[in-house]
């Protein structure tokens, strides 16, 4: 989706603003909105490109006026929603609807260390022969897709070159969506930064960007 | 019940605060989330996992050579030697600054980044002016950060866009041969492991 949160190579965004000394948290409610987001992710209704994806379905107003942990919270109420746990409603009314059954969190403070250090890999055990090896020339797909990808709007029929192949991974364009993991390999690949960005870059300078076999075709 | 009516003609709150504390004390009580576990989880993130743990890998590949290769070769594994991994820190990728070459780490399309050796991103490197410019004209935003860097140097951006999580092995400062690994350790800062700066020598050498 050609949605505002692809803001590499925008201008105009203001000096980078660093805060000295900063908080992990700057408020209660940021770290509440962050545990709430993780504790949700338990139920395992949606996976990590969906929840990326609901940040970007946000109206292009909001995303740019709201906070990191505002949009995770606006995102997480969406996911909810989405997922049949909460409706409007009780969002609506901070109250469940009558009635309704009571749940038994899958997750519970004993289990948050092991979980944490668990992490949830990407990297599937499955066999997919890799298109390109390092050292190829490739050329990134002139696409434009209307739902989530991971290849941003800058290095859109750019050529590059493997730098390594990382393995087999999740497929973030279908997964989004539900429509399976699609796993496949993802390369390392080498833009020489005039590539991207014409004779104003540094002729020295390149941005490394991880794809997909699907993004890719041969150079 | 009763009240259902009235509430229908509230104003959903719009402080963020009010929001996240309604949207916690509903999923309490549907029994979707346990309070117990948020504590949890923000108690780690506040007060365990952070930027230490990178620095302890950086002070470490710096001392030991075996080490720093093997870090090179599958981070994920090296950094687990010191018993760091786990959520958002699955696929890591360690690449080293030299005096020719300085490697700079983003996410342009989220904010992707290595929570489990750096902990929680700050907030500048979320914002719209870092994930922007990153990529277009890196040089500028180091020159922000107070780090200018000659037009020999080769600037290398990494852009978190899948599951790989990057992060940067500074350059051993000068004069700090006979530091011991902790005391490497506590020179190394986060800015320096995303590459927005380099790792300063202590201030005073011994005399």
């Amino acid at each position: 989706m050609n949605g505002v949160h692809d803001m590499g190579g925008m201008q105009d965004m203001g000096p980078v603003q660093a805060e000295p000394n900063e908080p992990v948290f700057h408020a209660t409610w940021e770290a509440r909105a962050f545990a709430l987001n993780m504790a949700s992710g338990a139920w395992r209704k949606w996976n990590i490109d969906a929840g990326r994806h609901e940040i970007e379905l946000l109206p292009p107003v909001d995303y740019l006026r709201m906070s990191y942990y505002e949009k995770w919270t606006a995102r997480l109420e969406e996911l909810l929603v989405k997922a049949g746990l909460v409706t409007r409603e009780e969002i609506a009314s901070g109250k469940p609807a009558p009635g309704s059954p009571k749940a038994t969190p899958p997750l519970t403070a004993d289990k948050v260390p092991f979980v944490l250090r668990s992490g949830a890999a990407a990297k599937r055990d499955v066999p997919a022969a890799p298109r390109f090896h390092a050292g190829q020339r490739v050329r990134t797909r002139n696409m434009h897709p209307a739902g989530h990808t991971r290849l941003p709007r800058y290095a859109r029929g750019k050529v590059g070159t493997v730098d390594r192949d990382h393995g087999i991974y999740v497929f973030p364009d279908t997964n989004a969506h539900f429509f399976g993991e699609k796993p496949q390999h993802v390369y390392s690949v080498r833009f020489a930064a005039r590539e991207l960005w014409g004779d104003q870059a540094s002729p020295r300078d390149a941005v490394y960007i991880d794809l997909w076999d699907d993004y890719l075709e041969p150079a | 019940m009763g009240d259902h009516h009235e509430h229908e003609h509230q104003a959903v709150p719009s402080d963020p605060a009010l929001c996240v504390k309604a949207l916690e004390s509903l999923l309490v009580e549907k029994g979707l989330v346990d309070p117990a576990a948020l504590d949890a989880l923000i108690d780690i993130y506040e007060n365990k996992v952070g930027p230490r743990n990178g620095a302890r890998v950086v002070a470490r590949a710096w001392v030991d050579p075996a080490y720093k290769q093997r870090l090179l070769l599958d981070a994920t594994a090296a950094i687990a030697e010191l018993g760091y991994g786990g959520r958002q820190g699955e696929h890591m990728v360690v690449v080293e600054n030299t005096p020719a070459i300085h490697n700079l780490v983003v996410c342009t399309l989220c904010s992707c980044y290595p929570w489990s050796v750096l902990g929680l991103p700050p907030v500048w490197y979320k914002s719209a002016p870092y994930r922007s410019r990153a990529v277009i004209d890196p040089r500028g935003v180091l020159c922000e950060f107070g780090l200018e860097l000659s037009e020999e140097t080769e600037v290398r951006v990494w852009d978190s866009t899948a599951e790989l999580r990057y992060l940067v092995l500074p350059e051993r400062p000068a004069g700090t041969e006979s530091l011991s690994e902790e005391e490497l350790a506590a020179l190394v800062t986060r800015d320096a492991m995303i590459g927005v700066a380099k790792v300063a020598a202590p201030r005073r050498a011994a005399a």
